[in-house]
Order: structure tokens, then C-alpha cells, then sequence
């Protein structure tokens, strides 16, 4: 007898459909799986097997042959022990063969036959489905993962008895049990409780406020720079509050690493906020670029379309942020070995916070004792390439004790968003057609054509310049600030308002690494 | 012929003629690198000897009275035979070397105690004739350290005094920077020797001292600078001035060393008083309650010196002290950047801190933070104030 079943893979983040072959024939007894499989897929032999005895069902005395297809690609991972159950199922008789048309399987088996969440069931759903299955039976704890996707409905099964039960009804009862999974899961979402942190439990801190709006609505690299307790941790975690939501696009873009990642299961939708990621600064360049033998995402796509926070900047390694460079130019990082190279998205806001000397406290000389050779070799830890990238400095001062009995609560991050999301209409609208969407993104070539300066307002900057306040470098991007401000503002022509306080943002890195 | 007399308190008398003196210099020159023999050590073999050609030819027996046996060790050692042409080498780089007999060593310098046995020198070397103040202070200094040191050290020069100083970072360097753009002459006494620039980030001030002043040393070309270079050199900086100005020190500072030595020298020292919540005024405020004088604008400190140092007739120059504003009127601003300027102050503020203050303010209340950002921006393209680590400073009194 023989019978095939479809699974999926995952290589980096691609998902690709596998094809689980089994067949039972006469001859010398014995179980053999083969198709390019790494030691976990072997051992699913052991899995399956006691599995299938535990609910009931011992495996034939012959021949049994399991293929995984397409043979020459490397398997990696647990997923396919279902599918493997089921076409034994199948080639046993136990199921109805022709009952499982446009079905696939992912999910790993317990030798009591409870079935164990996976990775990756999200993007290979997605893959699948391309594919023409309908039905995906997956673990019970992964079947929040494919609730945005259309045209593919996920079952999802937390032992082997379900399972078999599955199998078995008929079509009319099938679709019964998922009415009623969806049901159940829509009672367990309570509605969105806005949880993230919000702007209006920050007092004070106007500027650094102001800065974040700023940034949030360019997409613009941003460092905070201040004394150890002024709120640079505060403010940032609070950024992903004012971008606007995530997109059903950018949804199953981000949710399909966390699937990889594993970082899915138990939930029962997808994320709206964009994701706030923040490794510690003694993390390698592999763990933030990805990598490993077999190429995993690092820190740097586990923050794509959301934040990339590093907290205490100048302490990471030089290595670690040389890194950056290349995703932050082209969104995407490419990660080489010798099993395979994969591309990684990473399309992410960078987000650094550092003290402007060691001990913290500069340019407050009471307090600062670092000499200026030790504030250049601290600053000096982020390499000019690196800041060459970042658009703005905010300084985030220490709030005293009187500006936070003063200040009222400030203006909650909804209101900042709505704000926000009105500038990035506006860039919507100017980069229709082009590959950018965000003025961030502009690179210095392309400043020109989209953000046009009066003479005035070019006369301005030469000011500017001439008086030591901008360097040549730093020309587009004041201009490309600018044009975010003036989106901010709303207004059509970029004022020598928007610039000066494009300028502003600018001269922090010329003050520190002058 | 002219005779040079200059005597050393035991007794020793210059009479070499020019040409002596000429023949004399290498030897001066190589006597004055001996290491470990120290200046007292030096004038001891001058006087037994006679001359340092004496003191090159002599034989180890009758050197061995005077020296110990390190001391003989370290000059056996530094005898060589290329040695005059490491003199000419010398001059060829544009150094000069002055032993304490010469003619053009500063006379200033002639009665300290501990004088240097020999200076070597790269440009020009202040003038005995001239009025010359010492302008000293932190290397981290403040915005008001800053403002200060350019203030006093170009006014200072422009008033025709020479400027004094150590080329370090911070209130040193801004002061002689400001004498030379004032057009007056400036000298730096390094820690190093003449052709090594410390801190190498001055290269550019070296260069303009060279041009319109000078660099001076005690230790011979190519001396790396090391620390305990620093405190002896000091005393070479309040040597050659009439009068050390202190602008800005902690209270343990390496310009406290400079006092003392000024002190030790019976120098005059003036203080720029601080606030006294600014470590870095502290010790000049001790200073002051230690009855330094107190330097309260470049006017009144040339005429306190007029009256108490200089007199009108012990430096023959004739120039009268001009009378210099000290303090800057804007009238090029509008009422509300006046208004914000007051705010502000020399120690630095930040953003969110003057948009505080400015609440209170009834012309700046209604400005939002952009606006206030472009009114920041513009007053620093006026020069008015500096942004400095993200903060906002006055760069000059209003």
C-alpha cells in the first residue's frame, strides 16, 4: 500500500511544501525513513511508532518505507511526525484515503500521543496554500498562527485520538469542528487592550518627545544621548506606540520569523504592533545579524518593520555594530555559510541610546571628571559609517525634580500616532511609484528630486554651514528632516523653520564627534 | 669688546667674548642633556671648571670628586663624537639653545630659585623689555572658563603683553590662541621637548605661537611628555611673567602648582572669582580667600599691575594700557531672543530645562519647541550662545 501526504519545510524563511511518501509492502519487517533528513526526523520513526501503539494501533509486521520529497533538500526539525502518522494511517486503512485530498500535516508526536507545537507553521501555511491545500492539521497551540491567511483553515488537534477522530468523520462533521475551533477562539480574544507603554506616563522630556515623533513619522535612525536615569529606555520603548500599526502585509511578513523563530505558538493572532526588539550589548555579531551552521534570523529581522533598540550603544563591540551596516542600507541581510546562504529581511528602525561620556554626566563639569581624550575614545566606539547612517541626535536630559511636579501629564501616544500616520500619508502619496516609502529611506542622490528648497531656505542652510554648525555631509539629511517635519506640519514647502530644527537634530553628532 | 657678566651665586663669572661663547655652545649644549646630573649638578662642574669645553675634555678621576657614581656613569655615557654636529643639526631646525650666561637668556628667569641651567627655544623668546603675564587654568575648563581665558588673553595682548603659557587644552590654549588672533605675541612652555607638539590636537596654535611668539623648553628636542615633566615646568611658565592670571582650577589642580611657584617666585597671582557652587572655580576661590588678587576685567587687572608690579617705569615699554570694553552689546536681536538669552547662562542648560524656565516668561510662553529650537539655532548662528554635549551655554557675557 502506499500513500502521500503533504508536510512543509523551512529554509531561512523560505517555506516549501514536502511531500511525506509512505509505503507498507511485504517483505523483510522493518521501518526506514529516508529523503535527506536531519537526526530529528529519524528519530520520529521511534515517535510515531509508540505513539501509534499508545492510541491503539500497532504498525503491520513488513516493509515500511517512508520518503520525504523533494529528496535533495536538507530536513531539519520536528513537524513531520503527523504527516508520517497519517499516511501510515492511510496505507493501514484506518483512514479513507481520498478523505485526505488537499490536507497537509505539521506537528510533533508525544509517545502518549499528545501532539507538540512547532515552528514555522505560518509562513509554510502560506506556502501550502500556494500549493492548493485547503486544510492544514496543526498543534492546538499553533493554530492562532494562520487565522490572517485566506483560502487555507488550520485544524487544530492536541492528541493522537483527536486526530484520528479527525480523520475519520466526514466532511460535513470536519468543517463542524473548525466552526467550532474559530468560535472558541474568538471568545478567548478579549479585544485589543492597548497594553503598550504610552507617551503620557513621561513627564517632561519635551524635546525627546518631539524628537521621537519626528522620527517615528521619517522612519529616520535616531540616538538618544543623555546622563544614566533621564528615560532614554522609557522613550524608546514607548516609540513602537506611535508608529502606525502594522499592515496585514507587514503582519504575516513579521509573524512569519516569530513562526520560524518559534516565537508564535500559544497565541491566538497576530501582533498589530510593530515588534520593539532590544538585545543586550554583549550580544555577537552572529546572534544580531543571524547565522549559525544552519542560518537562523538574528536580532536584526526578529526587529523587521519595527524597532531595533540598542541601549547603551558605545558598550556594544565594534563588530557586532559593523554589522548593521550593510541591513541598514539595503533592508535585508545576507547571511553566508557553508550549508547555504539566506536572506533575511530587516527592515527596522534603529534606535540607539548611549551617555555622552563615561561616566554620564558631561557637559555638566560639577559632576563630569572625563577628560576630553576619554570622552573621544568612548564616542569613538560607534564608527563614523554607522553614525553616517543615523539621521538625528536628540539629548534626553535628566528631568529634575521640579519640571515633574510642574509639567502635566503629557499628550498620550494615540494622539502622537494620529499625527504620525497623517505624515506617512503624505510620503505615501510623494513616492507613489518609486521604491522608497518614507523619507528616512531617501538615500543623498534622491534628497534633491524629492524635497525641494526654496532660495531662501537654501540660503539659510549656507548659513548655516559657513557658520560651522552643519557639515557637508550632514546637507541631505537636514533636508530630508526637514521635509519630515514640514509633513508633520502638514504643509507643502519645506520653511527655514523646518530646518532650523532640522538642524538642530543634526548638530547633536557634530557636537559630540566633532 | 663686549664682555658678558653673569655671575652664579658662588661666584662664577661669564667672560666669554661672542666668539667664546659661540666656540662654548656645543658643549653647553651637550652639558645641559647630561641626564641625572640636575642644575645644581651642572653649576657645580661650571664653576670647578671653568667652561663646559672644560667639563667635556675633563678626566673621569677629577670629575669623580664632584659627581656621584651614577652621575659619572650618565656623562661618560652621553660623550660622543658627533657631538657639535648635533648642535648645528639643531639650529638647522630652527632650535636654539641658551645657556643660563647667555645674553639672551630671559632675565626673568636669572633669579628664580631652581633656575634652569640651559632653555631651549623654537621661535622667539619673550622679551626681558616687555610686560609679561602668565595666563593658567583647567583643561576641562567651562563655557565660562572659555569665554573667560579668550577675553583676558586677547585683551591682555592687545594691551602689548606677552602671554605665557602651557599649550595644554582648555583655558592655556584658548588664551594664547585669543593673544595671537588679538595680534599680540604669546610663548609656550612644553613639558616635552620644543619639537614635539603636546597635545597633538594643537598643532595649529603650535604653529601660530612659532609665528608670533615662541616655544620653549627645558628638556632637549624629541623628549616625549611625560607626567612628571609637568610640575617643573610650571615653574618656567610663572618664571618668565611679571604676574600669573588663574582663570578657572579645581581645588586640586595642576595650576595650584603654578601658584605656588609664582608665590615662591614673589609673583603677583590674580584669580578670576567663580560661583561657588562650580567645582571648577573652587580653587580659585580659595585662592582668593587665601588674599590672591582678584582679576575682575583685563582693564582693571592691567591697572592694578600698573600700580603694583610694573610701577610706570621698571619695563621701559611705553605703550598705555587701552582702555578694552569688556562686555559685548547685542543690539542686532529682537526682543524676545533678548529675553531668551536671559535665561541662559554660562553653564550649560538643556533644551527641555529652558523650555521650563521659559513658562514663567511672559513674552516666551506661547513659543512651542519648534520655534524655539529655530530661535536657539538662530542665536548661535549670531554667535551668542554654543551648544555644547546637547546643552545650550552662553558664549558671551549679555
Amino acid at each position: 500500500m502506499f500513500s502521500s501526504m503533504y508536510a512543509g519545510g523551512i529554509v531561512g524563511l523560505e517555506a516549501y511544501p514536502v511531500r511525506v511518501e509512505v509505503d507498507i509492502s511485504r517483505g523483510l519487517p522493518g521501518f526506514e525513513l529516508v529523503g535527506s533528513l536531519g537526526r530529528e526526523i529519524k528519530e520520529a520513526r521511534e515517535r510515531v511508532q509508540i505513539a501509534l501503539k499508545n492510541a491503539g494501533m500497532s504498525l503491520p509486521v513488513a516493509r515500511i518505507i517512508v520518503n520525504l520529497s523533494p529528496a535533495n533538500i536538507r530536513k531539519e526539525g520536528t513537524g513531520y511526525d503527523l504527516a508520517i502518522a497519517a499516511g501510515l494511517l492511510s496505507c493501514m486503512g484506518v483512514v479513507e484515503p481520498d478523505s485526505l485530498q488537499k490536507t497537509a500535516f505539521l506537528g510533533e508526536l508525544a509517545l502518549d500521543g499528545a501532539v507538540s507545537r512547532v515552528n514555522g507553521v505560518l509562513p509554510i501555511a502560506l506556502a501550502l496554500q500556494k500549493e492548493g491545500i485547503r486544510y492544514l492539521v496543526v498543534p492546538m497551540e499553533n493554530v492562532g498562527e494562520g487565522a490572517e491567511i485566506p483560502g487555507i483553515s488550520l485544524v487544530g488537534v492536541t492528541n493522537m485520538a483527536e486526530f484520528i477522530n479527525y480523520l475519520q468523520v466526514c466532511g460535513e462533521e470536519r468543517k463542524n469542528i473548525i466552526e467550532k475551533q474559530k468560535r472558541r477562539r474568538k471568545k478567548q480574544t478579549t479585544p485589543e487592550i492597548q497594553e503598550h507603554l504610552d507617551f503620557a506616563d513621561i513627564y517632561g522630556q519635551e524635546s525627546a518627545k518631539r524628537a521621537s515623533e519626528v522620527a517615528a513619522a521619517g522612519f529616520h535612525h535616531l540616538l538618544l544621548a543623555g546622563p544614566p536615569g533621564a528615560g532614554k529606555t522609557m522613550i524608546a520603548s514607548r516609540i513602537p506606540g506611535i508608529l502606525p500599526p502594522l499592515t496585514k502585509q507587514e503582519r504575516l511578513e513579521v509573524a512569519g520569523i516569530y513562526s520560524i523563530a518559534g516565537k508564535l505558538a500559544g497565541r491566538d493572532e497576530l501582533q498589530k504592533e510593530r515588534p520593539f526588539v532590544a538585545p543586550h550589548h554583549t550580544i555577537s555579531p552572529q546572534a544580531l545579524a543571524g547565522g549559525g551552521r544552519l542560518p537562523r534570523p538574528g536580532m536584526i529581522s526578529f526587529s523587521h518593520r519595527g524597532i531595533l533598540f540598542l541601549d547603551e550603544m558605545p558598550e556594544f563591540s565594534p563588530e557586532t555594530l559593523e554589522v548593521l551596516r550593510q541591513p541598514m542600507e539595503e533592508k535585508v541581510v545576507r547571511v553566508i555559510r557553508s550549508r547555504g546562504s539566506c536572506t533575511y529581511p530587516a527592515d527596522f528602525m534603529l534606535i540607539g541610546a548611549m551617555n555622552p561620556c563615561p561616566c554620564g554626566y558631561y557637559p555638566d563639569r560639577n559632576r563630569c571628571n572625563c577628560s576630553e581624550t576619554e570622552i573621544h575614545r568612548y564616542l569613538g566606539r560607534i564608527s563614523g559609517p554607522i553614525l553616517d547612517r543615523i539621521d538625528m541626535v536628540a539629548e534626553v536630559s535628566a528631568v529634575q525634580l521640579k519640571e515633574f511636579h510642574q509639567s502635566k501629564k503629557g499628550e498620550s501616544s494615540a494622539a502622537i500616532r494620529k499625527r504620525v500616520m497623517e505624515a506617512r500619508k503624505r510620503q505615501q502619496i510623494r513616492f507613489k511609484g518609486s521604491s522608497y516609502h518614507f523619507n528616512g529611506e531617501l538615500p543623498g542622490r534622491e534628497v534633491m528630486r524629492y524635497c525641494e528648497l526654496g532660495s531662501e531656505e537654501s540660503h539659510f542652510l549656507e548659513q548655516v554651514f559657513e557658520a560651522g554648525q552643519m557639515s557637508l555631509r550632514a546637507y541631505h539629511k537636514v533636508i530630508k528632516l526637514a521635509r519630515t517635519i514640514a509633513d508633520l506640519e502638514g504643509e507643502e514647502h519645506i520653511s527655514v523653520a523646518h530646518l532650523s530644527e532640522a538642524v538642530c537634530y543634526n548638530s547633536g553628532r557634530q557636537q559630540f564627534w566633532s | 669688546m663686549r664682555r658678558n657678566k653673569r655671575k652664579t651665586e658662588k661666584g662664577w663669572e661669564c667672560h666669554f667674548t661672542e666668539e667664546e661663547m659661540a666656540k662654548q655652545q656645543p658643549y653647553a649644549y651637550w652639558l645641559n642633556a647630561v641626564e641625572k646630573l640636575g642644575n645644581t649638578g651642572k653649576l657645580r662642574l661650571l664653576e670647578s671648571f671653568g667652561s663646559p669645553e672644560e667639563i667635556y675634555c675633563a678626566k673621569k678621576e677629577s670629575l669623580s670628586y664632584l659627581l656621584t657614581e651614577e652621575q659619572l656613569l650618565a656623562l661618560e655615557k652621553s660623550r660622543n663624537k658627533s657631538m657639535p654636529e648635533d648642535y648645528y643639526k639643531l639650529s638647522e631646525q630652527g632650535i636654539a639653545f641658551y645657556p643660563f650666561y647667555h645674553p639672551r637668556y630671559p632675565g626673568r628667569l636669572l633669579h628664580i630659585p631652581d633656575r634652569p641651567f640651559g632653555l631651549y627655544a623654537k621661535g622667539g623668546l619673550p622679551e626681558d623689555t616687555k610686560r609679561s603675564i602668565a595666563i593658567v587654568g583647567a583643561r576641562s575648563c567651562s563655557e565660562y572658563g572659555h569665554y573667560l581665558a579668550e577675553s583676558f588673553g586677547g585683551q591682555l595682548a592687545a594691551a602689548g603683553v606677552q602671554i605665557v603659557s602651557g599649550l595644554a587644552k582648555g583655558i592655556d590654549g584658548v588664551a594664547q590662541a585669543a593673544a595671537i588672533r588679538a595680534g599680540g605675541s604669546s610663548f609656550a612652555v612644553l613639558g616635552c621637548g620644543v619639537d614635539v607638539c603636546y597635545p597633538a590636537s594643537h598643532k595649529n596654535l603650535y604653529e601660530q605661537i612659532l609665528e608670533s611668539g615662541g616655544i620653549l623648553s627645558t628638556h632637549p628636542p624629541k623628549t616625549p611628555p611625560l607626567a612628571f615633566h609637568f610640575p617643573p615646568r610650571n615653574r618656567i611658565i610663572s618664571g618668565l611673567s611679571d604676574a600669573v592670571l588663574v582663570i578657572e582650577a579645581k581645588q586640586k589642580s595642576g595650576t595650584l602648582i603654578t601658584v605656588d611657584m609664582a608665590l615662591e617666585q614673589g609673583r603677583e597671582v590674580y584669580v578670576v572669582p567663580g560661583r561657588i557652587t562650580d567645582r571648577l572655580s573652587d580653587g580659585c576661590n580659595s585662592l582668593l580667600l587665601q588674599g590672591a588678587g582678584a582679576a575682575l576685567s583685563p582693564a582693571q587687572l592691567l591697572q592694578e599691575l600698573e600700580d603694583n608690579v610694573w610701577r610706570g617705569q621698571s619695563m621701559m615699554h611705553t605703550e598705555c594700557v587701552r582702555e578694552v570694553p569688556f562686555f559685548n552689546k547685542r543690539i542686532d536681536l529682537n526682543e524676545e531672543e533678548q529675553a531668551l538669552l536671559k535665561l541662559l547662562d554660562f553653564y550649560p542648560i538643556s533644551l527641555d530645562q529652558i523650555r521650563l524656565m521659559m513658562l514663567s516668561e511672559k513674552r516666551l510662553q506661547s513659543l512651542s519647541l519648534p520655534q524655539t529650537m529655530e530661535m536657539l539655532l538662530n542665536l548661535s548662528l549670531k554667535g551668542c550662545i554654543k551648544r555644547e554635549g546637547g546643552c545650550y551655554a552662553l558664549s558671551e557675557p549679555i
